[in-house]
């Protein structure tokens, strides 16, 4: 082994660890930030070890690559606002899955009539995973950015000719496998698992973006792992392995946070149901005036508030912390509980909170704050429904039964901030709202809470 | 591929999807959001395989596949990095009083 093949190796070696260490840090929001900054220097190392240790002969491409790419990534990477967070994300697992297809069909170009057959079946599983998380993360991402419309599109014969198309691709998938001169297979199934991807994404709905995201996410990482078996490299490895594992507990963990398994999700189309008429709703809801709200959180002793993704689109989250610092000026306790599928990504919320200089102490878990509500004031929901709809826990026959919510009803007053009359995306009735303690503040989420502030500070 | 790398590669899968299950277990739904976009930039590391298809000696239609690869996976480590770091400085256990002010919207 030549000396730069060996510093190349031992540069891969370094950016493993440091990978590990750098997610470890992750732990913690105080270490996490220098978690990253391993992370970062493990990256550089591994990129001028292959530089240093692979026989390039051309720069031309690379240095164009390189440099479009950091204008691109630079440019994204300051100027995306918190709240397209879901849109970039699933972008970039778009781009991560698109880098491991090409180079996929690259070496399938240049080596693939001399690859052994493990290299080769591991190569129809990057490109595969590649293209169909390629299509399937752009119509995510257009769906979260509104370019696409968000409701899930379904059609009579659609699941068949989901397993149709399915199908398809295994099969070329095989048969390239079985014999690696026919070329049409292979890029029959590129084709085919292109519109895999497209066709995996377009009956879910908005909603229930959080699961798809992390199932990407997922992919993505597979795609990267399965790169690294086809060119040997135990670096590509581990980093696929550890994105891969890490897109698939969070789907896990949303999936559970929504009481729904990961098929009822991609198959489901939950968000085009037209709801029973749940039993437990019922009577009327009574409003309550601005002033009256005022005076209900001005002289609380504890308030819990509870956002939805309705205070993100209202763009509420500064108001929102500006209401907390005035009650908080009157000493009054403030909380904020967050519903792990409140947002459109795992852990969206806390981010656009923490973008509005809420303190992460003052964020709660579901687990860490259900047990407080008996004991609160008052709780203001803000855009937020089904996560605190009681039909789930009460109501066996609800189709949210048996999702974990905020139990914002046991609270000793609940005011719930809302748009108008309307349901949430589920088309459920929400018994929160008829209840007894229950009162109505109908209005933009955002000028609402800017007439609370001004009223608290006159109380 | 031989079977012995072959066989020392699947150790190293299976020992990374075991650590990689005990340390994503471990971050705080807090940080899911950054946790993800960071996962994304280290996964960008497939980068290292397109520097060598748009640089090593092949065909032209490689080094243009090539090309298209790092740019997309660097977009992936520039980005991803960038906006970890942009969300993780957000993150603050107690904010400032006063200076806090100034910022709002």
């Amino acid at each position: 082994m030549s000396p730069a093949t060996l510093l190349m190796e031992a540069t891969y070696l370094v950016a493993s660890v440091l990978f590990i260490l750098g997610l470890k840090a992750m732990s913690h929001p105080e270490s996490a930030r220098r978690g990253m900054f391993y992370a970062e220097a493990g990256m550089a190392a591994a990129i001028i070890g292959t530089l240093i240790g692979q026989h390039i002969v051309t720069w031309v491409w690379i240095v164009a690559g390189l440099l479009l790419g950091s204008a691109i990534g630079a440019w994204m990477g300051l100027t995306v606002p918190m709240t397209a967070m879901p849109q970039r994300t699933a972008l970039s697992h778009a781009f991560g899955a698109m880098a491991a297809a090409l180079v996929g069909i690259a070496e399938f170009g240049v080596h693939g009539s001399e690859m052994s057959v493990f290299t080769r079946g591991a190569l129809g599983f990057e490109v595969m995973l590649g293209a169909l998380t390629t299509t399937g993360s752009l119509i995510a991402a257009g769906k979260l950015q509104g370019v696409i419309r968000g409701a899930p599109v379904q059609f009579r014969g659609q699941q068949a000719l989901n397993l149709l198309i399915a199908l398809g691709m295994v099969g070329c998938f095989v048969a390239f496998w079985i014999n690696p001169a026919w070329l049409a297979a292979f890029y029959a199934m590129v084709g085919l698992a292109l519109a895999f991807g497209v066709m995996l994404v377009i009956p879910i709905g908005s909603a229930d973006m959080p699961v798809v995201m992390s199932l990407l996410n997922s992919y993505a990482g597979l795609a990267a792992t399965a790169t690294g078996f086809v060119l040997g490299n135990n670096v590509l490895i581990i980093a696929g392995t550890l994105d891969g594992f890490s897109g698939l507990i969070l789907s896990i963990l949303m999936c559970k946070a929504m009481n729904r398994s990961i098929t009822n999700v991609l198959f489901g189309g939950f968000g085009s149901v037209v709801a029973e008429a749940s039993s437990n709703a019922g009577g009327t809801m009574r409003e309550i005036s601005i002033d009256d709200a005022a005076v209900q959180l001005a002289y609380a002793r504890s308030v819990i508030f509870v956002p939805g993704y309705g205070l993100a689109t209202a763009q509420a989250q500064h108001v929102v912390r500006e209401l907390a610092e005035v009650l908080e000026g009157r000493g009054v306790t403030v909380k904020y509980a967050i519903h792990p599928v409140a947002g459109r990504m795992p852990g969206h919320m806390n981010v656009l909170l923490a973008e509005a200089n809420v303190s992460y102490s003052s964020l709660y878990e579901m687990e860490q704050i259900n047990p407080e509500f008996p004991s609160t004031d008052v709780v203001v929901v803000i855009g937020a429904n089904d996560v605190v709809n009681p039909d789930a826990r009460d109501n066996p026959k609800s189709l949210i039964a048996g999702m974990p919510i905020l139990e914002v009803d046991m609270a000793k007053s609940v005011i719930v901030l809302k748009r108008g009359q309307g349901r949430g995306f589920s088309g459920l009735e929400n018994p929160l709202f008829f209840k007894e303690r229950t009162r109505m503040l109908y209005g933009d989420a955002k000028s609402t809470l800017t007439q609370l502030v001004q009223a608290v500070r006159h109380v | 591929m031989n079977p012995a790398v072959l066989i020392a590669s699947i150790y190293v899968f299976a020992l990374a999807a075991f650590l990689g299950y005990q340390v994503i277990s471990r971050v705080p739904p807090l940080l899911h959001t950054p946790l993800m976009s960071a996962t994304n930039a280290i996964s960008g590391i497939s980068l290292i395989g397109s520097l060598v298809m748009a640089g090593a000696h092949f065909p032209l239609v490689a080094h243009l596949l090539g090309f298209a690869a790092v740019t997309t996976a660097t977009i992936n480590v520039v980005g991803g990095f960038l906006i970890t770091d942009r969300m993780l400085r957000m993150f603050k256990k107690r904010d400032v009083g006063t200076s806090s002010k100034v910022v709002k919207s």
